[in-house]
C-alpha cells in the first residue's frame, strides 16, 4: 500500500465510523479527488459530508472550527501546505485557543492536512515546509507523517484526540510504499543517530544504509512523528548513549526542528550538527532544488564530518 | 432589498415590572435544571419593560466597569457598548436562547448580558477572578457561556459562525455574528458571506455601525455602502436606523425567522452610536460629534415608555452592586 492509499483508507474508515464527520477543502470531490488524490472516492461514498470549497483557506479552517465546536468534527485539506499562511489567524487565534480560553467548556476536534515539501519543481510558493511556524502554538498538535510508520494510523490517532491537529504530509511521499518501522535502520550501539521527520526520512534512511555499508559507520534513523509539542523525552531515550547526533529537516534553517532537537539534547551528546533547506525561497529549477534540499549525499557527508570530529 | 428605515412614535404602554426577585448568578448555578433565562432578564415582563431592564443592566454594568478602571481595580482593557444597548437586547431577544448560537466581538458585554444575564460571571471574569465565566482565562473579550462565544480578533469569528450554524442547522438553530463598521476591512467577512451563501448556512450577520473604528471615522475606512455589502452574494439584507430596541427586536425577529425557515444567511445592518470611548479615555471625537451621539442614546426615550423605570433602575443597580461585591470577594485566578 502506498502512503496516499493509507491516508485515503483512513479517511474512508473515519467517515464510515463517524456520521457527523465532515471533510472539506478545495477540489476534493470526484472525479478529481484532490490535487494529490488523497480524497479520491470520498465524495462518491459520502456525498453529503465531503464539501468542495471556494478558495478561502482562512475561512475554510474557521468554518471547520465552528463545525467542530458545535458537534461536527472536521478534516480540512489544504491543497498545498504553503497556503496555510492564509489560515494562520484561524489556527492560532481561534481553533487552537478556544478550548483553553473558554475554560475547557468546549472542544475543537479538527484536523488540518497540509501537503508540504519540495523536490517536485513547484517553485517558491508551492514547495515549502512551513510547519515550524505552527510548532509551539499552544493548543495545536503538529504531526508529520512518513512511510516508516502507518500514515493512516496517525490520522486515526489525531482524530481520537478530539483536539486541533495539523498533519504535515509530504508530496513526494504520497507515492511511496508504506514500509513500517521495522525498515528503519536501528543498529545497536550506533555511531551516529539521525533525527529527522517527514519527507527527509527516506533520504536519511538511504544515507544511513550507505554509511553502514560503505564507511562502516553504524547509523540509526529516528523518524519523529510528533513535531509539536516537541517530544523531547522520547527523543532522548531514542538517542540513548550515542554521542553524535545530526538533525535533518527540509525547511529553512534556524528556529526549527534542529533547534528543538538541540534543546532536548543539551548536555547529553558530544557532537551535534544540523542540515536544513536554504535560507532563501526554493527555486523552481529541479536540479538546483536537489542541490539545496538535504538529500542522501549531503546527509552522508554531514555524518562523515560528524564522525571524524571524534 | 428590504429597507427598514423607520422611526415610529409609540404610545407609552401601561407596563408593570412584575414580581422582582433578585437572583444572583451563584444562586442560579444551584438550580436543579439550569436553563437559559431568569428574572434578571425579565422574561415575564412586557417587551418594552423587558428590553428596558436589559438595557439598563448593560448600561450600569459597563458604567461600573469604567468606574472600576478609573479606580485602578481592573487591568488590561475593556470595550464598552454604551449607546449600543438597543442592538444587543433587540437582536438577542429575537433568538431562541436554548438552541441559537451567538458569536460576538471585542465589544461583547451587552450581547453577553442580554443572552445570559450572568452579570456576576462577567464582572468576575473582567476582574480576573476564579468565579469568572471563563475562570479568569478569557477576560473582557473572550467569553463563553452555553452557546455564546466571543473573541478579540476582528472578523475572525465570521467563518467560525458559519461553521457553527452549519453544525446545528439540522436542529433548526440560527447563528448570529456581531460585526461592526470597522470590521468591514477584514477579508474574512467577505469569505464568510460567500461560504454562508454557497453552503446555505443559517447565519444572521449583524452589523453595528457606530461610524467609528477605535478613533478612526468611518469615512476614512469604509468605501461604498455597508448596507449593500451582502447583496452581491445573493444575501437578503435589512437595514435600520433608529436605536429603538423594540423595533430592532421586531426586525431581528423577521430576519431570524427568514434565516431559520429558509436556512439562508441574512445581513442585518443597524446604525447606532457609541457614546463612550473605544476602550478607556481614548475618545478623540469633537464635542459636537459626541453631542450628536448622546442625542441618540436609546435609554431616555424608553423611560418615557416604561412607567416604573426608576424601580427597574434601582433593581439593576442592586444587581450590579451585589455582583461587584461578590466578584471582589472571590479569589484572583492564578491557574
Amino acid at each position: 500500500m502506498r502512503v496516499v492509499e493509507s491516508i485515503n483508507r483512513a479517511l474512508h474508515d473515519l467517515m464510515e465510523a463517524n456520521l457527523r464527520l465532515v471533510i472539506l477543502g478545495e477540489d476534493i470531490i470526484d472525479p478529481y479527488g484532490g490535487a494529490f488524490k488523497v480524497t479520491k472516492g470520498l465524495s462518491s461514498a459520502y456525498r453529503d459530508r465531503v464539501w468542495t470549497t471556494p478558495i478561502s483557506e482562512g475561512s475554510i479552517v474557521g468554518m471547520a472550527a465552528g463545525l467542530a465546536l458545535k458537534g461536527r468534527p472536521a478534516i480540512v485539506e489544504l491543497m498545498f501546505g504553503d497556503f496555510i499562511a492564509l489560515a494562520a489567524d484561524q489556527i492560532i487565534n481561534h481553533a487552537a485557543k478556544f478550548r483553553w480560553m473558554y475554560n475547557d467548556q468546549v472542544e475543537v476536534p479538527i484536523i488540518i492536512r497540509a501537503p508540504m515539501g519540495g523536490r517536485r519543481g513547484y517553485g517558491p510558493t508551492h514547495s515549502q515546509s512551513l510547519e515550524k511556524h505552527f510548532c509551539g502554538v499552544p493548543g495545536l498538535t503538529v504531526l508529520a507523517t512518513h512511510e516508516y510508520a502507518d500514515p493512516g494510523a496517525l490520522l486515526h490517532r489525531a482524530f481520537a484526540s478530539r483536539s486541533p491537529h495539523l498533519i504535515i504530509e509530504n508530496k513526494v511521499m504520497y507515492s511511496r510504499p508504506v514500509l513500517g518501522a521495522a525498515a528503519l535502520p536501528r543498529p545497536p550501539d550506533a555511531d551516529i543517530v539521525i533525527l529527522t521527520y517527514g519527507g527527509c526520512v527516506e533520504h536519511a534512511v538511504a544515507a544511513a544504509n550507505k554509511l553502514s555499508e560503505e564507511e562502516e559507520i553504524a547509523t540509526a534513523v529516528v523518524a519523529v512523528e510528533q513535531l509539536s509539542p516537541f517530544p523531547g523525552e522520547d527523543i532522548l531515550s531514542q538517542v540513548g548513549n550515542c554521542s553524535r547526533v545530526i538533525a535533518v529537516e527540509e525547511g529553512s534553517p534556524g528556529w526549527g526542528f534542529a533547534s528543538e532537537c538541540a534543546r532536548a539534547l543539551i548536555g547529553r551528546v558530544k557532537h551535534f550538527s544540523a542540515l536544513a533547506g536554504p535560507d532563501h525561497p526554493i527555486p523552481s529549477s529541479r536540479e538546483w532544488e536537489d542541490d539545496l534540499l538535504p538529500g542522501v549525499n549531503a546527509i552522508q557527508a554531514a555524518c562523515i564530518d560528524l564522525f571524524t570530529r571524534g | 432589498m428590504n429597507e427598514h428605515a423607520i422611526r415610529k412614535d409609540r404610545d407609552v404602554p401601561a407596563s408593570s415590572l412584575g414580581e422582582l426577585r433578585i437572583v444572583t448568578t451563584s444562586a442560579l448555578q444551584n438550580l436543579a435544571l439550569p436553563k437559559a433565562g431568569n428574572t434578571l432578564l425579565g422574561f415575564e415582563l412586557p417587551i418594552e419593560v423587558r428590553l428596558y431592564q436589559q438595557m439598563m443592566l448593560i448600561r450600569l454594568v459597563e458604567e461600573r466597569l469604567l468606574d472600576l478602571f478609573s479606580q485602578g481595580l481592573l487591568f488590561g482593557t475593556t470595550h464598552t457598548s454604551i449607546g449600543q444597548e438597543a442592538n444587543a437586547v433587540g437582536v438577542v431577544n429575537a433568538l431562541d436562547r436554548d438552541r441559537d448560537i451567538i458569536w460576538s466581538n471585542h465589544r461583547c458585554h451587552g450581547h453577553f448580558i442580554a443572552y445570559s444575564g450572568e452579570v456576576e460571571g462577567l464582572i468576575a471574569e473582567i476582574m480576573g477572578r476564579v468565579t469568572g465565566i471563563c475562570g479568569g482565562r478569557g477576560g473582557s473579550q473572550h467569553l463563553c457561556f452555553r452557546n455564546f462565544h466571543s473573541n478579540g480578533i476582528q472578523g475572525g469569528i465570521a467563518p467560525v459562525a458559519v461553521g457553527s450554524a452549519l453544525a446545528r442547522k439540522d436542529e433548526g438553530a440560527v447563528a448570529v455574528v456581531f460585526l461592526g463598521d470597522g470590521t468591514m476591512g477584514e477579508g474574512a467577512v467577505y469569505e464568510s458571506l460567500n461560504l454562508a451563501a454557497i453552503f446555505g448556512a443559517p447565519v444572521l450577520f449583524v452589523i453595528e455601525d457606530n461610524e467609528i473604528a477605535q478613533t478612526t471615522p468611518k469615512n476614512l475606512t469604509v468605501s461604498g455602502s455597508i448596507v449593500a455589502r451582502a447583496e452581491p452574494f445573493g444575501i437578503r439584507s435589512f437595514a435600520y436606523d433608529g436605536n429603538d430596541p423594540v423595533e430592532i427586536c421586531e426586525l431581528a425577529q423577521e430576519a431570524v425567522s427568514y434565516v431559520r425557515a429558509e436556512s439562508r444567511p441574512c445581513w442585518l445592518y443597524l446604525r447606532t452610536e457609541r457614546i463612550g470611548p473605544h476602550s478607556k479615555g481614548d475618545d478623540t471625537r469633537p464635542a459636537l460629534r459626541l453631542e450628536q451621539a448622546r442625542a441618540r442614546d436609546p435609554i431616555p426615550p424608553m423611560r418615557r415608555r416604561v412607567a416604573n423605570f426608576e424601580e427597574i433602575d434601582a433593581f439593576c443597580r442592586s444587581v450590579v452592586d451585589r455582583a461587584v461585591e461578590s466578584a471582589a470577594a472571590a479569589a484572583m485566578a492564578r491557574g
